[in-house]
């Protein structure tokens, strides 16, 4: 991490904004995951201020909703949090979490962005992150985080290393937004932070570039007739997985199915879930779930070592680094069985989960009674990337994905200039390319910033 | 304004009738599933519209075919559709076999302009595939409407846990039939949950019955009905209802077959959905043909107090 003093910052700052003919050497970047960043760090250290837009109350995305990462299997948080600490702290990255564009006018060198920052009912400057209204607040629901499996209070944050650790109001869970009675959280705040008249303000930023860095989104398992339509509780998507083999998740890392809490002893992962369907979903291959998915049965079987995992495929690919490895050594060394061939129907009978596949090596039917079903479901664009290309003034692909300027040559640059795309907004990547893919964004942003 | 004379109960009822649709029975419906053809048009009477029986009607080829060049076996059904066209613009069918052969060669018929050419050169007709093809359920929902229908209900089946059974042929292809969802259909529950009885879902419900396996080998179409059968009751079903001569036949003739094999099997009946309408519209049973189903319904019947 750049060291560098208050001091050198604000006068860095103002050296920025009186920076040669207009041209503003300071970068924004939409997305606060993986990708939104490691751009931003790359920025900040290359010396120039960054402003980190995130729509949800903290950053991270969605590498902290995952337990393990392939192939190395080390652990998401303990590789991201140090990333999302160093983005907290970093002087040159000012965090707007909670926030979303609102509008973008001008060109490189001066974009003029709106960005609402949603009224998060609590005051961050005053919140010192104890803590104590979470604790107290009597409203739980679901939790979107944890894929509906877990609880969530009504003043939450994603997670307890949440960076900025400041937690947010959701007025539809609230029982004083609803009912107009509890203010548990008002009493119990020691400095006075809950503000239930906050409403949604806006702020504008100018900067010179834009990275837009807002990731994915997967397929909803109730877009599958043929498995339930997310009407069985035990079939749910690789995401939930992850959640469920996490140590912060709603089991504290055991696997136990979302029905009983039962440990699972035969579990089906079912590759390809709506990716490379041309004819009923997406056609596109989601690239990374043919890894997490051997990933995930490895996991399980470290954990449920009388357990059986069969994983239903295509075929696999594993290309990258250490990628083909991985998936043998599941094969051969930890016993999970791969059988290649597509599932035509789910359904629960009592309490186990019939699962009706082919196996196309052998030709026969296979039917297997399960105690969970995990769906590697497909890669989609956040609902609204359409609408923020539009605003943005760059292309998206039918399906949401934001287009490059050249598929093979100028694979972070736009049709607009000063505007860059990172990660999975991209199209399907995992961990490491879209790395690399933000990377290239921040390089290629900084390349335009020393032009001027 | 044209009346229709029908025995309700105990005595006779003079109905009015609205309307007309063009229908075809079907072999089967002559024969074998006489109690599926005459319910549907009693029931109908009731409902105000009648099933105006297509004239010289041919088989409607049982099978729509495998191979797309086969003009053959599109002929028999082309001819029907011409007919039909002369003197409507919609079809109506109940056996779901019949409809799903006529359906798609009237898709075929409407979207593939060399094969419709063909097809009037064999026949002598000018037939453009505009006809509109619809099932007896169909109509119920669309023209007449299950909260109406609920009103008309006389005699609701409160308490019979009835097992709705599509089969393949209502649903499968599903672009071409466009039935229902393709997947999951509710239309079959609608329906009886408007008759007052209780809709079982379960797992197999759309299912293949065997099909035409029970000729050539007869073991393969019992153990699929075997599977139909015990997934239903496993999830409480007093009864299966059908809308197919087909599946009724491996679901409720094969009973004994399953019997025989299976020794903790206990039968249930089999209807027609128009039996369960029929009785739910005030008709004397009698009148509803439970001679020709297998497995006898009337003790479940005079069980739940419908009779």
């Amino acid at each position: 991490m750049l060291v560098v003093s208050k001091e050198w910052s604000e006068s860095r700052q103002t050296e920025v904004s009186n920076s040669h003919n207009g041209f503003i050497k300071k970068a924004m970047v939409i997305g606060g995951g993986i990708a939104g960043i490691s751009a931003s760090i790359d920025l900040g250290n290359g010396g120039y201020e960054v402003v980190l837009v995130e729509k949800l109350p903290s950053i991270g995305g969605r590498m902290l909703q995952l337990s393990e990462t392939f192939p190395t299997l080390d652990c998401a948080q303990c590789t991201l949090t140090p990333k999302t600490v160093e983005t907290g702290q970093h002087p040159l990255i000012k965090l707007l979490t909670y926030s979303e564009v609102d509008r973008v006018e001008g060109r490189a060198g001066d974009f003029r962005v709106k960005i609402r920052r949603k009224a998060a009912y609590v005051d961050w400057e005053k919140c010192t992150g104890c803590g104590l209204c979470q604790q107290k607040c009597p409203s739980k629901n679901p939790s979107e985080f944890d894929r509906a499996m877990g609880l969530e209070k009504a003043i939450y944050t994603l997670s307890p290393q949440a960076v900025p650790n400041k937690p947010v109001i959701n007025p539809n869970h609230c029982r004083y937004f609803q009912e107009q009675k509890c203010k548990v959280c008002q009493k119990i705040c020691p400095v006075g932070a809950i503000d239930y008249e906050q409403q949604d303000r806006f702020v504008e930023e100018r900067v010179g570039a834009i990275v837009t860095a807002v990731g994915f989104d997967l397929i909803p398992v109730k877009s599958f007739g043929e498995y339930g339509y997310g009407e069985v509780p035990d079939v749910i998507d690789g995401l939930a997985f992850e959640r469920l083999n996490s140590a912060s998740g709603p089991t504290t890392g055991e696997i136990r199915r979302p029905s009983d809490g039962k440990i699972p002893k035969e579990v089906v992962f079912i590759q390809c879930t709506g990716s490379r369907d041309p004819e009923r979903y997406m056609p596109y291959c989601s690239r990374v779930c043919c890894m997490y998915t051997g990933k995930h049965a490895r996991l399980y079987k470290h954990k449920v070592h009388d357990g059986q995992a069969y994983i239903f495929y295509m075929d696999i690919r594993s290309t990258g680094k250490g990628y083909e490895e991985f998936i043998q050594q599941g094969m051969e060394e930890e016993g999970i069985l791969y059988l290649r061939g597509r599932v035509s129907r789910i359904f629960r009978e009592r309490d186990k989960v019939i699962v009706w596949g082919v196996d196309t090596l052998t030709g026969k039917k296979v039917e297997v009674s399960a105690d969970m079903v995990v769906l590697a479901t497909a890669m989609i664009p956040q609902k609204d990337t359409k609408e923020l290309a539009g605003k943005l003034g760059i292309k998206a692909d039918e399906y949401g994905f934001l287009t490059e300027a050249q598929r093979k040559l100028r694979p972070v640059e736009t049709d607009i200039e000063g505007i860059f795309i990172a990660g999975c907004a991209q199209g399907p990547k995992d961990i490491a390319d879209a790395v690399a893919h933000a990377n290239a964004a921040a390089s290629k942003v900084q390349g335009l910033f020393a032009k001027h | 304004m044209r009346y229709a004379c029908l025995r309700v109960g105990r005595r006779y009822a003079f109905l009015e009738l609205v309307m007309d649709y063009l229908y075809f029975p079907g072999c089967t419906l002559y024969t074998k599933a006489k109690n599926f053809d005459q319910t549907a048009r009693n029931c109908s009477l009731l409902l105000g519209f009648e099933l105006k029986e297509l004239k010289n009607w041919t088989c409607c080829g049982a099978t729509f075919p495998l191979a797309t060049d086969n003009i053959m076996a599109l002929l028999p059904p082309s001819r029907i559709l011409a007919t039909a066209r002369e003197e409507g613009t919609v079809l109506t069918t109940l056996c779901a076999v019949c409809f799903n052969v006529i359906k798609r060669t009237n898709r075929l018929i409407q979207g593939d302009g060399e094969k419709r050419d063909k097809i009037n050169n064999f026949i002598e007709k000018n037939y453009q595939g505009d006809l509109q093809i619809l099932h007896y359920l169909e109509i119920l929902k669309q023209d007449i409407g299950f909260p109406q229908l609920r009103e008309k209900v006389k005699k609701p089946l409160e308490g019979l846990l009835a097992a709705p059974y599509y089969g393949c042929m209502l649903l499968r292809p599903f672009k071409e039939m466009g039935f229902d969802d393709k997947e999951k259909p509710t239309l079959f529950e609608e329906f009886l949950e408007a008759l007052g009885a209780k809709a079982i879902e379960f797992p197999y419900k759309i299912e293949c019955c065997g099909s035409f396996q029970s000729v050539g080998s007869p073991d393969v179409a019992t153990e699929c009905a075997y599977k139909i059968l015990g997934s239903a009751i496993q999830n409480g079903a007093e009864a299966m209802v059908s809308t197919c001569p087909m599946c009724t036949f491996n679901i409720d003739h094969k009973q004994s077959d399953i019997k025989q094999k299976h020794l903790d099997f206990k039968p249930i009946p089999v209807f027609y959905f128009t039996q369960l309408l029929g009785i739910a519209m005030g008709l004397d049973y009698r009148t509803l043909g439970f001679e020709q189903n297998a497995v006898d319904p009337l003790p479940l019947l005079s069980e739940k107090g419908f009779l």
